[in-house]
């Protein structure tokens, strides 16, 4: 279990690499991608290793020695081997192997008694890691989707441009409309305001002349009035008087 | 074709096959390494054999290279 902790991430898989196309003449097409070893998807890890018997042999090695010797065949290996060595004296029993058996002692006791332990936080360790990539991986597929989506709102967006546009064409003309009206407007604006000067001119004038000739006309008819006429003429208003009271003094 | 294959009588013309060239021997050694790395340490679910067996590998190998140095703390009479 302290291999976990020594996780890589590149697999076996990039290690095998198919082997080069052979460069020949420039004008041959290379054809790529067409072996059926391709780098992704990655295979997964396997899920355990090699099967290890005591921690320190391979299981290969008791399937080797089966067939000719059954189950007992290695250790009786191992116990004649370590006796011929121990024998011969080809493995020294000394100071050293007293600090190797105490040391190997304590070894294998920690591994059996905290081994589940830092297996299981090791575990853990590498869940969390999966974790995160996943989740990652999901965001991102995720937020492509709602691209996908949005994109496809926006085309369907855009597909009524042409009542914007119809909209937008009222709005002009409602705007050229009103801007004509408006100049429709100042134009006879002016040209009453020049009408009504020229009216007011000619009325002018004719007062002026009406008042002129009035005052000359009152003028020379006072001015010919001699005093000879002066009497005459009240002479004859007295006798008109007269007559007029009788009348009127018969109508009572 | 593979170590386990070759007859004993063959083992002489199966060596002289074999690439001793230092490009040959760097290739070897990486093989071998990565043949070891994905059984046992390239998994998910990783056991204690496979550090512990390149441990055992290397406490074997320093035993046989310092064995003179150890021969004389044999117990005979004469060494």
């Amino acid at each position: 279990m302290l291999s976990r902790l020594v996780l890589r991430a590149a697999p076996a898989a990039l290690r095998a690499l198919p082997p080069p196309v052979a460069v020949g003449v420039l004008h041959t097409t290379r054809t790529l991608h067409t072996t059926q070893q391709s780098l992704a998807p990655v295979p997964p890890l396997p899920e355990k290793g090699g099967e290890v018997r005591h921690g320190l042999i391979p299981e290969e090695f008791f399937q080797f020695l089966y067939p000719k010797t059954g189950v007992t065949g290695p250790y009786m290996l191992g116990t004649g081997l370590l006796l011929y060595l121990l024998s011969k004296e080809i493995y020294v029993v000394n100071h050293e192997t007293a600090a190797a058996a105490c040391i190997l002692t304590v070894i294998v006791y920690a591994i059996k008694k905290f081994g589940p332990d830092v297996a299981a936080f090791a575990d853990k360790l590498n869940e969390e890691k999966m974790a995160t990539a996943l989740a990652m991986k999901n965001e991102a597929v995720q937020s492509l989707q709602t691209a996908i989506e949005d994109e496809k709102k926006e085309q369907w967006r855009a597909e009524g441009r042409s009542y914007l546009f119809d909209a937008k064409r009222n709005n002009v003309a409602m705007l050229l409309e009103a801007n004509y009206r408006e100049r429709l407007l100042m134009v006879y604006n002016e040209v009453k305001k020049r009408l009504d000067y020229q009216v007011a001119m000619q009325t002018l004038k004719r007062q002026k002349e009406q008042d002129h000739m009035i005052q000359w006309v009152e003028r020379n008819v006072v001015q010919s009035i001699t005093p000879q006429q002066q009497k005459e003429s009240i002479a004859k208003c007295i006798l008109d008087l007269k007559a007029l009271s009788k009348s009127a003094h018969a109508v009572v | 074709m593979k170590l386990m294959d070759v007859k004993l009588g063959q083992l002489g013309s199966w060596l002289a096959m074999r690439d001793f060239t230092p490009g040959g021997i760097l290739g070897a050694i990486r093989r071998g390494h990565s043949r070891y790395y994905n059984k046992y340490i390239n998994v998910r679910k990783g056991g204690l054999g496979g550090l512990s067996m390149v441990l055992a590998g290397y406490i074997i190998l320093s035993y046989m290279w310092s064995y003179s140095h150890i021969k004389h703390e044999r117990r005979r009479k004469y060494h």
